[in-house]
């Protein structure tokens, strides 16, 4: 496009979209989340929506604004429905279905249970959010979410060395590393050069890749040996060499179908695909489909090389045969997506070593004393300070609040009373869990001490968190958390659970 | 979001002096007024930690950008009233898918004066001061009259944070070789590039200062000359050929200087990198591309700036209160996959060349030319300087061995760079003081003749 009609909502957005692609934004533009509760939390997650260019937002709120809330709160003039969640749940809770996802900011267990209980069999993904005190909370309540883009940080290459196809083997063997002139020499592709010298090395050794340490080291010595020596027999400078010597171990890492892709690959959603299932698992069919036949055990080709030292036209040439291979498995792929389904929407294959699924158990589970997950929540518990202590204490204050429909320590003159009323409610909730740990008796004065208070710092780094997590929700890319984080504000530290 | 500035929900309360309605500070008085298990051991409960922040609590903020919108907005919705903000940039229209506090109406106006009105509107009581600068505008006089209590910097340029960081050392007196607490000013520092972010507690003087841990910050990737002159093979050497190569030459809109917000030119570029990508059959020249490369552009957005300004934030509040133990010292936050924190402690640097105090060891042989020691003061991981410029003291005289950034003064000492140190009269043990834009006092340098 000319510089001149590039459109403003290019402009405006231009450094998201160098994240999540015009594609990412669309969906995100596509969406209507439903926020229930505009505490601090809530309007600081909209608005980290907001600014991004969500489609839609829809505010739930029965409270009426206090004078704490405008204290902790940057936006309260906008406009809410004014409803309360729980009477939408009694008189209309299908109105909750027409959202992408629900936002639920500080709500009390029963209607976050009652709300989660309605989302889960609507298949509307809800995240849960709470800051209490100092304490950070987020709980993702999703069925089944599949992510195609995953943009994993450092993910290996795919080079296809230790078993490289037809025409990568052909290219290979059109190079005489020997009689090349120094200039050559010197600008060969790393890859070449190894894939050279592994040819060398397995038939000096019975067809088998150098495995250990010991023996990596001897290959990287053979290489070396090719580096060309000058008249007085000193080595030249030839930087490719040295790439070639650095790049060993990732040169010789196995093809291999990763753990979490196989584990997709001999799912029952895979398995059993119906004119219902996501295209997905029609994708990862098609790739099964593709491993057992063409691709002879493995994934089809990704089809990028990294850069390297080389002359222009051996790298084009180099990373052209990659590419034209991971085009060819991309139209061999899409031949079995056609044989499985009629029609389906163009689908790019080189993530495929990148799919990733995310299944969040619903609430019902984590909270049935039948199904808790008892060893993750003991086993954290052997240190005590752990952040697994402050989910208990957030379930002790949530019954705390059942029993006597307030919050423990609102006011200065209930802090210290209602330290053994909370101390009742941890040992009840730890007795019908029947869960064998230790709560300190610091953490629950120190959460009689927030007496519920919502900072406004630390609703903003939750509201920053949940709103990223909401986006990848929306747009499929990246991988969202399962299903449980606790952030710390007094020592700065989070972590996640699986509960 | 409204577009205007709406007024509060809360009826009247004046602009000054008692605008503080009933509960305005309930959620922040139960840290400052409730004894608790966690707290700092030096914290004591009591109503006048809240009047202290109101009235008296003066806070630096440096950067009204990503990070800097976010930490005004939660300084002043956490009580602080008292804020000076420095930003020298103006609005540009790619901001506002995060920088809240901007609208599309405020493009082309000053971040730091268009941030300050917004709050001071938004949030009655607090009085937000901006200042339409560089930091490096001001010098220490700036700081001392101020007597800024806390600084928080929420920059996108390490060469400006190694400044600040720089000058609040420059600060510290000691008596008798102990540091005076009182000259200590603690700095929060927070980063972010895309999903990932971090944020550090940085007592100078006492705790592990930016320059300390330079080698977090890898060196800016620059492409080798010679493979964008003629070996090019991904689109974005297409690019640098055409902005450094192309453009001097050609001189497409006279004597003007590339100027990455000027459409016209990134389109020029844009056009001879398409060119030269053809001659070598490369793909992958777009226009956004060539953008990202030419303004160097990191991708950003809105989420993880609140985030790590939401830490900031927080250690802010607890230095100034006292409340609880600050963060000791670094956090970094990656939330690609899941929510990714980690926490650790910094160390100080014993030889570090901002904070140390000792001079800095150079080893070369009297035979090194001054290129070489130039190289090595740019090149060196721990110290990555821009452009230094080195002087000494010869013969009881001030002598400038080599200096960049004036050109009369450059042209005159860059025959030195092919003398070697032993011509230039340098003897073993000589102290070479040296300039440079990562700091505002010079760093000294010792020579260390080797054979």
């Amino acid at each position: 496009t000319m510089a001149a009609t590039k459109t403003s909502k290019e402009q405006r957005y231009d450094r998201q979209l160098r994240l999540w692609g015009d594609h990412g934004q669309e969906a995100l533009e596509n969406a209507h989340v439903c926020l229930i509760n505009a505490t601090a939390t809530g309007t600081e997650t909209l608005k980290n929506l907001v600014l991004p260019g969500i489609g839609a937002f829809t505010i739930v709120d029965g409270h009426t604004v206090s004078g704490e809330d405008v204290g902790n709160n940057f936006f309260l003039s906008s406009s809410s429905i004014g409803k309360n969640p729980d009477k939408l749940l009694d008189n209309d809770p299908e109105f909750f279905h027409r959202f992408t996802l629900v936002i639920g900011v500080q709500l009390p267990e029963s209607t976050c249970l009652r709300l989660g209980s309605v989302l889960w069999s609507a298949s509307v993904p809800f995240l849960v959010c709470k800051t209490y005190g100092l304490i950070g909370y987020m709980r993702l309540v999703v069925k089944e979410h599949t992510v195609i883009e995953s943009h994993p940080d450092n993910a290996l290459e795919d080079l296809r060395l230790d078993q490289p196809f037809a025409e990568l083997k052909s290219h290979i063997q059109s190079y005489d590393l020997e009689s090349m002139e120094k200039k050559d020499h010197s600008h060969t592709p790393w890859i070449i050069i190894v894939a050279k010298y592994l040819e060398k090395w397995l038939s000096e050794h019975n067809s088998q890749p150098p495995k250990n340490y010991k023996e990596k080291e001897a290959f990287r010595q053979l290489i070396r040996q090719g580096i060309l020596k000058n008249d007085n027999d000193v080595p030249e400078d030839e930087e490719n060499f040295e790439e070639a010597v650095k790049n060993v171990n990732t040169a010789l890492n196995p093809t291999k179908i990763p753990t979490a892709v196989e584990d997709l690959i001999n799912s029952e959603q895979c398995s059993n695909i119906t004119s219902q299932s996501a295209s997905f698992w029609v994708m990862l069919r098609a790739i099964k489909e593709f491993i057992q036949s063409e691709g002879n055990g493995s994934l089809p080709v990704r089809g990028t090389i990294p850069d390297m030292i080389a002359d222009s036209q051996k790298f084009i040439n180099l990373q052209n045969v990659y590419r034209e291979k991971a085009m060819q498995d991309a139209a061999a792929v899409s031949k079995h997506v056609e044989c499985i389904l009629q029609s389906v929407g163009k689908v790019s294959c080189k993530n495929a070593s990148f799919l990733r699924v995310v299944c969040c158990r619903s609430l019902a589970e984590e909270y049935s004393v039948d199904s808790v997950n008892k060893d993750e929540i003991t086993s954290y518990m052997d240190s005590p300070d752990s952040e697994m202590v402050l989910y208990l204490m957030l379930r002790a204050v949530d019954r705390f609040y059942q029993q006597h429909s307030r919050y423990p320590g609102v006011y200065n003159y209930q802090v210290e009373e209602d330290i053994s009323k909370l101390k009742l409610c941890v040992n009840s909730l730890l007795q019908e869990y029947s869960l064998n740990v230790n709560i300190k008796d610091d953490y629950i004065h120190e959460f009689c001490r927030y007496g519920a208070a919502e900072p406004h710092t630390v609703a903003a780094f939750l509201g920053g968190s949940a709103a990223q997590e909401v986006i990848k929700i929306i747009s499929h890319q990246f991988v969202p958390f399962n299903n449980t984080f606790i952030y710390n504000a007094m020592s700065q530290t989070s972590a996640t659970f699986q509960l | 979001m409204a577009d205007a500035v709406e007024p509060m929900a809360v009826d009247g309360g004046h602009r000054d002096g008692a605008c503080d309605w009933d509960g305005r500070w309930n959620h922040v008085k139960k840290f400052l007024e409730r004894p608790g298990p966690f707290t700092h051991p030096d914290f004591e409960p009591s109503t006048e930690s809240l009047q202290f922040l109101l009235e008296t609590c003066k806070i630096l903020v440096i950067g009204a950008g990503g990070l800097g919108c976010e930490l005004l907005k939660n300084l002043a919705l956490s009580g602080f009233r008292l804020i000076h903000v420095v930003d020298m940039d103006t609005i540009d229209l790619s901001n506002l898918n995060r920088q809240f506090l901007f609208r599309p109406k405020d493009v082309g106006r000053p971040k730091a004066e268009v941030a300050a009105d917004f709050i001071n509107s938004r949030i009655p009581g607090c009085k937000v001061v901006p200042h339409f600068n560089k930091i490096q505008d001001f010098d220490e006089s700036f700081y001392r009259h101020n007597k800024f209590h806390i600084i928080v910097c929420g920059l996108d340029s390490i060469i400006a944070r190694r400044w600040m960081n720089g000058m609040l050392i420059s600060l510290l007196s000691y008596e008798d070789g102990v540091l005076d607490p009182s000259s200590i000013i603690p700095l929060i520092d927070g980063g972010t590039e895309g999903f990932k972010g971090n944020a550090r507690v940085i007592l100078p003087g006492m705790t592990a200062c930016i320059d300390c841990t330079l080698e977090l910050y890898p060196p800016q990737i620059n492409f080798p000359m010679c493979t964008i002159a003629s070996m090019p093979r991904l689109p974005e050497h297409c690019i640098e050929y055409s902005r450094l190569l192309l453009w001097p030459k050609e001189k497409p809109f006279g004597e003007t200087a590339l100027d990455g917000d000027n459409p016209e030119h990134i389109q020029w570029v844009f056009e001879r990198a398409q060119e030269r990508a053809a001659e070598f059959n490369i793909t992958g020249v777009t226009y956004r591309l060539t953008q990202g490369v030419v303004k160097r552009i990191i991708p950003a957005v809105a989420s993880t700036n609140a985030v790590i300004a939401a830490a900031c934030a927080t250690e802010v509040f607890k230095i100034a209160s006292s409340a609880y133990i600050p963060l000791n010292n670094y956090l970094v936050f990656n939330d690609v996959d899941g929510l990714y924190t980690y926490t650790f402690e910094a160390e100080r640097k014993d030889n570090c060349s901002a904070c140390s105090q000792v001079p800095q060891d150079l080893q070369f042989p009297p035979s090194a030319k001054l290129q070489e020691v130039l190289e090595y003061l740019t090149e060196n991981s721990s110290l990555q300087m821009k452009s230094p410029a080195i002087t000494t003291t010869l013969e009881g005289k001030n002598k400038t061995l080599y200096l960049q950034s004036v050109k009369s003064i450059e042209e005159r000492t860059r025959p030195n760079l092919c003398k070697t140190l032993k011509e230039l009269g340098l003897s073993d043990g000589q102290e070479l003081a040296v300039a440079d834009v990562t700091t505002p006092q010079t760093v000294l340098f010792k020579l260390n003749f080797t054979t």
